[in-house]
């Protein structure tokens, strides 16, 4: 029997973004990526019920500050984790914001740790963007089943 | 105008997808002394709103003098201000009879008295003022909640 293994890198588990959105949407999406990859750890989920628009910026910015991270990824481009999030990064050119962010960036972007996490978040942007389908059953055969 | 709304996050999703969407608006006045003022948060704003729907911004003085334009407008629309004081100036210019309690989030000195207003005792004469002007106020996040009116909404009892 032989005696060798196959190799897998260590995941980083080192925060290196930050998810926040409505409802419980950063959980639920971190969770997502953690059971998928076991890469969660580089995500850090914010929630931002009930609290107004300067608690929401001085939230994301302290957790940007703890964690040393340049990153943020949002749901929605109207929200107001967005909105906050463009406020903080407003003269912070080595930052990115992605809003309007889904499943498949964030899988991209954990697994581009050989990438700064600011190049990698704009490539995890068009990844998440391509990723989108729409499957229609006639065009599957699935027609009269 | 379908709505005027008191809300402190100003354009975000509940107003631009919530309301947005089912009551087909085609236009939003923000009316924000500090907003108005700056090219800047102008357009932080107008970046949140898809491209049918525009974007108006106005202090409070210049709101009262430019409602006539909006309600003429056949499009369906929203205005917004940030604060009750804001909307109790539009209200003493006379162009306000009905007032949405959208968001008032929590900060040192207010008390919570539903899930999305939090209110100070300064606030809650505010809003008794409003309605004491003849002005019905009534609380509701987005169009699929209960409306909340005002006794309600002051003693928490909806909470």
């Amino acid at each position: 029997m032989s005696s060798e293994t196959t190799a897998t890198p260590p995941a980083n588990s080192a925060p290196r973004a930050i998810v926040a959105g409505h409802g419980e949407f950063a959980a639920g999406l971190v969770s997502a990526v953690q059971q998928i990859t076991g890469r969660g750890g580089q995500l850090i989920p914010i929630a931002v019920h009930q609290l107004s628009v300067e608690d929401i910026e001085d939230l994301l910015r302290r957790r940007m500050i703890e964690h040393g991270v340049r990153v943020i990824f949002t749901d929605l481009q109207a929200g107001s984790c967005t909105m906050a999030s463009r406020r903080i990064l407003r003269g912070m050119d080595d930052a990115v914001l992605v809003a309007g962010a889904n499943l498949p960036t964030l899988l991209d972007f954990v697994f581009s740790e050989s990438r700064p996490a600011p190049e990698a978040a704009r490539h995890a942007a068009e990844r998440g963007r391509a990723a989108i389908a729409v499957h229609v059953a006639a065009a599957l055969g699935d027609e009269g089943r | 105008m379908e709505l005027f709304r008191i809300d402190d996050r100003l354009i975000h999703g509940q107003v631009v997808v919530g309301w947005g969407q089912p009551l087909d608006i085609g236009f939003i006045v923000l009316v924000d002394d500090t907003v108005a003022a700056s090219d800047w948060e102008q357009e932080l704003y107008r970046m949140g709103v898809p491209p049918e729907m525009d974007v108006y911004f106005h202090s409070a003085s210049d709101a009262i003098d430019a409602m006539p334009k909006y309600v003429a407008d056949p499009r369906r629309g929203i205005l917004l201000t940030g604060d009750i004081a804001t909307m109790q100036r539009l209200v003493d210019g006379g162009v306000v009879n009905n007032v949405n309690v959208g968001g008032i989030h929590s900060k040192p000195g207010r008390v919570q008295r539903l899930r999305y207003v939090f209110l100070s005792p300064d606030e809650e004469s505010q809003l008794r003022a409003l309605a004491a002007h003849g002005v019905k106020v009534s609380a509701q996040d987005v169009p699929g909640a209960r409306s909340v009116g005002l006794s309600d909404l002051l003693n928490g009892s909806e909470l």
